[in-house]
Parts: structure tokens; sequence; C-alpha cells
């Protein structure tokens, strides 16, 4: 046996490894680098919280300051999955509460929260500093209050879009004058409105204030004095950005605004005025992130807000910036690395507004840096995604949502194999990529032979058989998460590459063509996957072996298969008898 | 696991048996995910009756058709745009939109049906053809009507275009997108200024003060 360093050099050269692929590599080098490793982790992440139990992870990790945890599949964003399935925080935050009195750190994903949980969290830990909290739910303000009141340390409080039981906006005025340590403070989800006196004096008290995100309850008359008090914030979310057209009004705010130096990043703008945009002008050169997507804001004044931000990296907007505001945005804003385009009105049946693929077009040509890209869009066409991957071979993700969903290329009515194979062909570096439109199993063919890097794909209403599923889950080297709905994909794709499913985080499909026994048979032969089959009709042995089941859901596992908290739609395999779900 | 065998045996796709819902072809058609949806999942909200679900499964879907999680969008950003597009629900539809616009000062009203129009500039530009024999001419409803700023409008003008809207407050124009103003405009009333001074008293004051 080799002998290698002292203890306390291995660990001190491991704490200069952050990345969790780095350690877990370390860790596999021999027995004595994986007992160092795991003494001294710190900072943990756990992508599907159903993959591993608390005692597990205590087991192995004893000294953690961080965790950060997903829950539910992303599908759950559109209501795929039912209410109540599961992804509770609280096992593992009354497990942690023993094991882990110095843990500082807690960001949850897609999670159930309740204010039991956060009261534990507050008064567990004296040394607590962030909690961040996205698309969570199960909470209300009480536990926010809870927080507020017993963290004396708290530096971030993130409520990113999660839904909050807002009771009243009380839970603000519980932070003691005492606590002077906030960092970052968003509450934009939130609906109540807050004391503002309480708010203010927060901020003021809050030397070390970096971002604030303010909900909509907040007014722009208050928002002068917020700011004047922060001059020093780098994110700002205003609150409702509308009020009666004032000159006093309007300087005040633009004198604030000019004070904030290094302001990078704007977001919330509700019910926006725009004649109150130019009081913004005088930050828009620094800024680098731009979050318009719940401002109705009319194209031309987008246009000159935007022409201000040359250095802007990141923008999110509705679509009323139409093809015309994009063209001006690929003209000024030669810096932009993500773009993203949400629907004004997603459900009515004739475009309100003219934004087409021409947009999208446009800023690829435009747009040297562009990497990431969401767009929701009602027609696209072949030569549109061919351009845009020829312009744009840098591609990490590329998302494109075309409202009606099995939309062909509306030029020649041709499907959109030919566009969405450019784009995974030029683009080599993609991860990350979610298709529409009228999509055959040509798509697959090429997404199979050409997609190596890709880590994560979303499908819905494409393909005709199997093999489209079976190219993808055979050629895709890289995938860690695949989700599929309302596709003609079943039992032989999935079970001829059951082995491909181990190596994944996750496959999710609903409204396909699974069978109760390939799920029962994929479950016998891989006793490492659990195969949960939600299906809100009742037992699944009570249909046809052969029925399609409503969704399965396919995950890698070490925990035991049978979770103690599955509702009563969610079958698995039971591990007493091979031959019967429980 | 022998994926080389198994891609030989699923290229033969004419003679194999396939799985796929009973009474279906194998590709999922969207209209027909429509009727499963509905079938199965009772506490999904559905605004067509059964019977006139039946006539759409044949008939090319129309987007409006409400299937679970289509398109893929939030709910926090659905209830959001939902409330601030308040002033509009009947904005779909292809009725026309007549509405009266009265100018301050000019002998009689006309009417001016909105959805012939795409942006306020084509807008401002019929308007001003429309009262030209009128007392201010071409220039000054174009200028005015094409800015959303209430400064910059009663810059060098008299007259600052409003409307009334569906809840009967009266609004100025310009500060929402086309689609939406189209939606909530009940009437046009282009007024005179010194009419302004409820709207934004120290705004107009400040630009006499210039003027």
């Amino acid at each position: 046996m080799a002998y290698s360093f002292p203890e306390e050099v291995l660990e001190h050269v491991f704490s200069f490894l952050s990345s969790d692929r780095d350690r877990n590599a370390v860790s596999l080098v021999c027995k004595s680098w994986y007992d160092i490793e795991r003494w001294c982790r710190r900072r943990i992440f756990v992508g599907n919280c159903y993959a591993v139990s608390p005692e597990i992870v205590i087991r192995r990790f004893p000294e953690l300051r961080a965790v950060e945890m997903k829950g539910k599949p992303h599908f759950a964003d559109f209501n795929l999955v039912p209410e109540g399935w599961g992804a509770y925080a609280y096992p593992w935050i009354a497990a942690m509460e023993e094991a882990y009195p110095f843990l500082e750190e807690i960001k949850l994903k897609r999670m159930v929260v309740t204010d039991e949980s956060l009261e534990l969290i507050s008064k567990s830990y004296k040394s607590f500093k962030v909690l961040v909290l996205t698309s969570c739910e199960g909470f209300t303000t009480d536990g926010l209050a809870s927080i507020a009141a017993n963290c004396r340390h708290l530096r971030e409080l993130d409520l990113r879009e999660s839904e909050v039981e807002d009771l009243s906006g009380h839970w603000l005025s519980h932070f003691p004058d005492s606590c002077t340590s906030l960092v970052s403070l968003n509450m934009s989800c939130l609906g109540s409105e807050v004391s503002f006196c309480a708010l203010e004096r927060l901020v003021a008290r809050s030397p070390n204030l970096r971002t604030l995100r303010l909900n909509r309850a907040v007014p722009l008359e208050r928002l002068a004095n917020l700011i004047r008090r922060a001059p020093q914030l780098v994110e700002l979310g205003t609150g409702a950005y509308s009020a009666e057209i004032r000159s006093d009004t309007f300087s005040n705010l633009a004198d604030a605004f000019s004070a904030c130096k290094q302001l990078k990043a704007l977001s919330g703008f509700w019910d926006v005025v725009p004649s109150y945009l130019p009081a913004m002008y005088s930050v828009c050169s620094g800024i680098t992130s731009l979050n318009l997507s719940y401002a109705a804001i009319p194209s031309s004044d987008l246009v000159k807000l935007i022409s201000q931000c040359q250095n802007l990296q990141r923008l999110w907007v509705l679509d009323y910036i139409e093809d015309s505001g994009l063209d001006a945005l690929a003209a000024s804003c030669k810096d932009l690395q993500e773009l993203r385009v949400f629907p004004s009105d997603p459900f009515g049946a004739e475009p309100n507004v003219s934004l087409t693929e021409q947009g999208l077009v446009s800023v690829s040509e435009g747009c040297p840096k562009l990497e990431s890209v969401l767009y929701f869009c009602r027609q696209m066409s072949n030569a549109a995604l061919i351009a845009i991957a020829k312009n744009r071979p840098n591609f990490i993700r590329f998302r494109l949502c075309i409202i009606d969903p099995q939309a062909p290329d509306y030029l020649t009515l041709e499907p959109l194999d030919a566009g969405f194979g450019a784009i995974v062909e030029k683009c080599k570096e993609l991860r990350r990529l979610s298709m529409t439109g009228l999509l055959t199993d040509r798509v697959f063919k090429y997404i199979g032979s050409h997609a190596k890097k890709l880590e994560m794909l979303s499908i819905a209403f494409a393909g005709d058989s199997d093999l489209g599923l079976h190219h993808v889950l055979s050629g895709c080297d890289s995938l860690r998460k695949l989700e599929i709905r309302d596709c003609p994909f079943g039992d032989k794709a999935l079970l001829a590459n059951a082995a491909k499913l181990e190596t994944m985080r996750s496959l999710w499909m609903s409204s396909c063509s699974v069978s109760f026994g390939a799920c029962k048979l994929l479950a016998q032969k891989m006793p490492r996957l659990n195969v949960e089959v939600i299906d809100e009709r009742g037992p699944p042995d009570s249909r046809p072996e052969g029925c399609s089941v409503e969704r399965a859901y396919v995950y890698r596992t070490v925990a035991s298969r049978q979770r103690l908290d599955m509702p009563d739609f969610v079958w698995t395999h039971d591990e007493d008898s091979s031959l019967r779900y429980s | 696991m022998g994926t080389k065998h198994d891609e030989n045996r699923l290229e033969y796709e004419e003679t194999e048996l396939r799985l796929g819902l009973p009474g279906g072809s194998l590709k999922r058609e969207f209209s027909q995910t429509i009727d499963l949806k509905l079938n199965l999942n009772a506490s999904m909200a559905s605004s067509s009756s059964p019977h006139h679900q039946q006539e759409k499964i044949t008939a090319k879907p129309p987007a409006k058709a409400q299937v679970v999680g289509w398109p893929p969008v939030r709910s926090f950003r659905k209830n959001t745009l939902a409330v601030q597009k308040d002033g509009c629900g009947g904005e779909s539809g292809t009725a026309a939109a007549f509405i009266k616009v009265s100018l301050d000062g000019a002998p009689y009203l006309r009417k001016v049906d909105l959805k012939m129009y795409n942006s306020y500039q084509q807008l401002s530009e019929a308007l001003g053809k429309m009262f030209t024999s009128s007392t201010i001419g071409d220039c000054g409803v174009k200028e005015l009507m094409s800015e959303s700023k209430l400064i910059d409008l009663l810059n060098g003008s008299d007259y600052v275009p409003t409307y009334q809207d569906k809840d009967g407050d009266w609004m100025l124009v310009g500060d929402v997108p086309w689609g939406m103003f189209v939606g909530s405009c009940k009437r046009l009333r282009i007024m005179k200024s010194s009419e302004a001074i409820g709207l934004a008293p120290r705004a107009v004051e400040k630009c006499k003060n210039r003027a």
C-alpha cells in the first residue's frame, strides 16, 4: 500500500476542491481518501431528494454546513404532477437538526416546506445564514416570521417564485433591530403589503445589502426612499412601477437611481407606466441583467430602454417586444448571453403581437455571445432554425416553445426535423434542449447521433414510435434528465435501454404508451431504479397489464424503493414479492 | 444489454406489433390528447361540453383548447399576466371595434374601428386625416398621438389624447401595448391641455412655465 501524506495535509489539499464532481472523484481513489474527504465535505447537492435518504447522507457526511436539494420533477411546474406526490422537506430538516448543529445554508427547489419546518430551522441552528426556497410551497408568512425573528445572523432570505400562503405582511416586522447582517432579500412572490417603515428601517440598518427584490405591493412612490438607503445595491427588484405622472415623483426616483453606482440587475416592473422608465436611464449602462417578464411595455418603449443598456448580458422579456424590438436588441446589445421571451397571451387563439421566428433569427445573427435561449412563438420554419444554428454554434441551452405543439414548418408544412437536426449538429456544446412542433422519429435519430453533450431533453407531442425514444437513450452519452409528455413511446425502447436509466438522474413519461407490465419488469430487472407509476385512476392491477399508465417516473436511488410518504396514487415495486405490485 | 441487436430488431417497422392506446393510430394526435385528458382527469377545468368536444376531435385543434400544462408557462407567471390583463378580456375575436372619437373644439364626433390599425402610429395618421378640416390640422394630432410621455406631449402642443376604458376611467393614450389598448378602449377624447389639469396638474404647469 502506498503511503500518502498525513491526513491533515490531504484535508488541506481537498479544501481547495469546491466542485462536487471533483470531490466525488477524489473519494473514489481509495478508502482512506474516501474517509478523509467525507469528514471535510461542507456542501452537498442532492438533485433528487428521493435518490438518497437523510440517514445515508448524515452517516457519510457528518460535518456539513450547506445543503442544496431538489424535489419534484421539472414538469411539476406545469401541473403534470398531482398534488400530494411528495418532496417533503420536513423529514430532512428534522434529521439534520440533530446531526448538523452548525448548519448555515439550506437551498431547496420544488419541495413542500411547512411552517413547522421553517420554525425548526429557525430554532435549530445558531449560525444559520442562508435560506433559498425556489418554486417551493406549503408554507405561510407565519413561517417567514419565525425565520425573521430567530435567525440572528441571517444573510439571505430568497423566496423565488414560491407559492406562499400570504396571511399578512407582518412577518417582516419580526426582524429584530439587532439584525444587521442581511445581504439578500427576495420577497417578490408575496402578495401582501409589508410595513413600509419596517422595510425602510431594515434596509437602512443592513450595510451589506446587495440584493433587494420587492413585491408588487410596494408602490413606486416608496421606491426612491428605499433605494436612497441602499446605494450599494447590486440587484434591485422594484414593486409596482406605476404612479400618477408627477414630476416630483419622477425626479425623486431619477435622483435615487443615479446614486446607485453598483447596480447590475433589475427586475419587478409590475403594472409599468412607461413614462417612468427614463428615471432609470442613469444606471442602464451598468446593467447586465434585466427581467421585464412581468412588464407590459409597448415595443417602442422597450427599445428605448434596451438601447441604453449596452452591457446587457441577460434579458427576460414578454413578447410585446416583437420582432422589431428584437432587431434593436441585436443591434445594441453585443454582450447578450441569455434571452428569454415569454408569451403575453399564451391561451389566445390568434397572435396578439408581431413576434415571429424572425426575431430569434435577428438576435442569433447580431449577438455573438448568445448561448442560452427560451423562446415562445407561434410559428417556426426549418429555414429559420438552420440559420440560427449556423449563426450560433455556441448555444448551450436552446428551448423553443411553439404555442401550437404540433405546428409544422409554416412555409413548407413539413416537420421541423431538419431544423432541430441542424441545431444539434452545429451546436456541439448543447447541454439542454426543449423542442416543439411537428416532429417525427427522424429528429430523434439526429439527436442520438449528434447531441453527445446533451444533459437535459424535454419532448412533447413528438415522434412516431419507440424508435424515437430508442435513438435518444442509446445515443445521448451525457443524458441526465429526460422528460417526455404525450409521445407514442413505450415499452420496447424503455426495456431495451434499462441500463442507461441508471446512468441518468431521472426519466419522466406522461401520457405515453408505457404499460404497467413494462414498469414491473423494469423494476425487477433494475434493483437500483425506482419505477413510480403515478396514476389517478386507481390500482394499476385493476386494469389489463398492457394498459398504458398515466405517468411513469423512473429514477436511480440508493434509498428504499418504497418511500414512506407515497400517496395512494403512486405504485412502486414491492420488495417482498417480485411478482406483485402493492 | 445487447443494444445493437435490439436496434436491428426495432427496425422491422412494418411487421411489428406496436403498443399503443386502443382504437387510435400510434402517433399521438393533439386532438386525441384533448379528448383523453377530459376523460381521464375529471378535476381539470374544461369549458367545452362533451358534445362540443366530440366535434373538435376531427377538426384541427384550436389553440384555445385546454390541455393540461400547455403551453408550458408556470402558474406563477400565468396568474400575474391574468391580473394585468384585467381590462382587456374581450381582446380576441374578429368583430370590429368602433369607438367614438371626440376632438375638443371640433364641430362633430367621428367613429373609428380600432381593429383596422396595428399601432398607435397608424391610428394617429388616420385621425390626422379625419380631423384635417378642424381647428388644429394634421401635425398637432400626429405628434401627440405618437408619444407616450405626457411631458413630451404637452411640449408645443395644446392637446392631450385620452381614452375611457372598460372601468369608466379616463386614461392617457400610449401607456399600454397596442393590443391591450384596443381591448380596453371604449371611447377616445382628444382634449385641450387646459382641460387636462385633472390628469397631471404639476406636469401641465411645469410645461406652461417652460414654454
